[in-house]
């Protein structure tokens, strides 16, 4: 119950190790840090979406929304307001969490198909808007003329804007950070509760547990998440298009958790490098990535029907 | 003052009648079950006193208070805890898990980030206690999905019970078990009666278990009161035998 145990730290050491020392090999094993990037800022999506799918047992099929509305929450706040990064990171997580606190109480009731199905509804209103309101948001050829600025804190500036390397460490401090936040959340009573919901939803409601409310928290905190991520996808491209909103990018992130598996914290982060690393291997090679990615992702379900990590299901005790 | 007052309470699906005109009221620290052949609406009699169920006609009064329009969740959040005809219980999880979710959310931490470190040992004292009470301290560590089908519903009462329940319903504690395990079930049951003084009221099959433990009983037939007395006056009654042994009236 207390203390330091070795064999629960060692998977956290790992992912951390590799994480912290990702520029320093990266290159060497035919990468280059916007890829290692990438995985970060993807895994971070991933994990968020996990906080609803995995550990509250509701699909959504519709976050891209908020990862896009995070994503043209920075960018147009850096084009049009200030340039600033930092408040544009908070604009567009801001901005996402605002969206999903609003349309949550209209889709909370909903369970199963119907949920992902209204989800989707949501997404695509979004994707519409960007892709038609040409004069704000560049429309189909994306929001440009913005970049990433650096970093001011009086003492020093950070340069995010010129070495790849730098951005990659700012990306992955604010990793960590929403990373220990969810984590925290989750070994939380509050988060036991949406477990619970997860595991029996009737049982929990029996246990005096408002399930609708706590789903709506699980949802908007999810949501946020997300939007942070997209807000960090926007400022590692210096661009968005409409295709972060659109249905099929919900749907990459539900691929990368099933893929790396739902019931395992790092799961979704292990799914999201093997995607990530796979989509930029394979496009290079030919133009029909996407079923071969398609094909990983059968093999993955038939054979780690609990994803990649699985396969490390806990063993009960006597 | 009855405890749990139900007055004519009355379900329609349809033109169906499950539910016609039953009145009961359940007194503080008493033991009822509600007995009655297959069909005869004891469980949708159960789903209307916790409110899964709305109620077409009638009232149901917990101390006095009409729970007309309270949610279950809610009614469970006034002290009354159910468990089901099929176990609900958390399959994935520990049995100390499935403990501990309903101990924290009847500390009031079910929103908290976190357990205050002054109530730590408190909460664990807790779930150990329940956890002995219910005879599951040797399979703590097991999945609950893995358990026996006693050591579950077991497991599921307890769940109940740490909710600090003023009123706890069982809809058939001892349904699909073996001798040795319906012994157990209602040995616990009993314990549970006797030393918390817990109000209860049970739907059950076995009769062995009914006049063991009822102090009263409430019998149905085709969703309409039967009959209702101590366990002694029920088995002399006629109507009763006829319900059951398909004797003349």
């Amino acid at each position: 119950m207390s203390g330091f145990d070795l064999r629960k730290q060692a998977p956290n050491a790992a992912v951390w190790l590799i994480l912290l020392s990702m520029p320093l090999w990266i290159d060497a094993v035919g990468g280059y840090t916007q890829l290692g990037t990438q995985v970060v800022v993807m895994g971070l999506a991933a994990m968020s979406l996990n906080f609803l799918l995995g550990y509250t047992g509701v699909l959504s099929f519709g976050h891209a929304a908020y990862f896009g509305l995070g994503a043209y929450g920075v960018g147009m706040t850096i084009r049009y307001l200030v340039p600033s990064t930092g408040l544009g990171l908070l604009v567009g997580t801001g901005v996402g969490a605002l969206a999903a606190a609003i349309i949550g109480p209209m889709i909370v009731r909903l369970r199963g198909v119907y949920f992902a199905m209204v989800t989707i509804a949501f997404a695509q209103v979004f994707y519409f808007i960007a892709f038609r309101w040409n004069s704000v948001t560049g429309g189909d050829d994306g929001l440009t003329n913005w970049t990433r600025e650096p970093i001011n804190f009086g003492f020093a500036t950070l340069h995010i804007e010129k070495d790849p390397v730098t951005f990659y460490y700012f990306v992955l401090a604010i990793f960590a950070v929403a990373v220990a936040l969810m984590a925290l959340l989750l070994q939380s009573p509050f988060g036991r509760t949406l477990i619970a919901i997860r595991e029996n939803e009737r049982r929990t409601r029996f246990l005096g547990i408002n399930v609708n409310f706590h789903i709506w928290m699980s949802w908007v905190i999810s949501c946020t998440f997300m939007a942070l991520s997209g807000s960090l996808y926007a400022l590692l491209n210096n661009f968005v298009d409409p295709r972060t909103l659109y249905w099929t990018q919900s749907g990459v992130f539900v691929i990368m958790c099933v893929l790396g598996g739902m019931r395992s914290f790092w799961g979704p982060l292990v799914g999201a490098a093997i995607y990530v690393v796979l989509q930029d291997y394979l496009s290079s090679a030919t133009p029909n990535w996407m079923s071969f990615i398609g094909l990983v992702f059968v093999v993955a379900v038939l054979f780690f029907p609990r994803g990649v990590l699985g396969i490390f299901r806990r063993k009960s005790t006597e | 003052m009855s405890f749990l007052k139900i007055e004519n309470v009355t379900k329609h699906f349809g033109s169906l009648v499950a539910v016609d005109g039953v009145s009961m009221s359940v007194e503080k620290g008493e033991c009822r079950a509600v007995i009655g052949p297959n069909g005869a609406g004891k469980t949708t009699f159960f789903n209307l006193i916790t409110g899964m169920l709305d109620l077409t006609k009638g009232r149901v009064l917990l101390e006095d208070h009409d729970l007309a329009g309270i949610k279950p969740s809610a009614r469970v959040r006034m002290g009354m805890a159910r468990t089901f005809q099929i176990t609900e219980i958390f399959p994935d999880l520990t049995v100390r898990e499935n403990i501990q979710i309903p101990v924290e959310i009847a500390a009031g931490l079910h929103l908290a980030p976190r357990v205050p470190k002054a109530r730590r040992a408190e909460l664990r004292a807790r779930i150990d206690q329940l956890m002995e009470e219910g005879g599951l301290t040797r399979i703590a560590g097991r999945y609950a999905g893995e358990l026996s089908h006693g050591d579950q519903r077991a497991c599921e009462i307890m769940m109940a019970l740490a909710l600090n329940p003023r009123l706890l319903l069982l809809d058939e504690p001892t349904a699909g078990m073996g001798d040795d395990e319906t012994h157990a079930i209602a040995r616990l049951i009993r314990r549970i009666h006797r030393e918390q003084n817990l109000t209860i009221v049970l739907i059950e099959h076995d009769m062995r278990v009914v006049f063991n433990l009822a102090d009263k009983i409430t019998v149905l037939a085709e969703g309409r009161p039967l009959a209702e007395g101590t366990p002694s006056e029920i088995t002399a009654n006629a109507k009763v035998q006829a319900a059951y042994l398909g004797g003349s009236a």
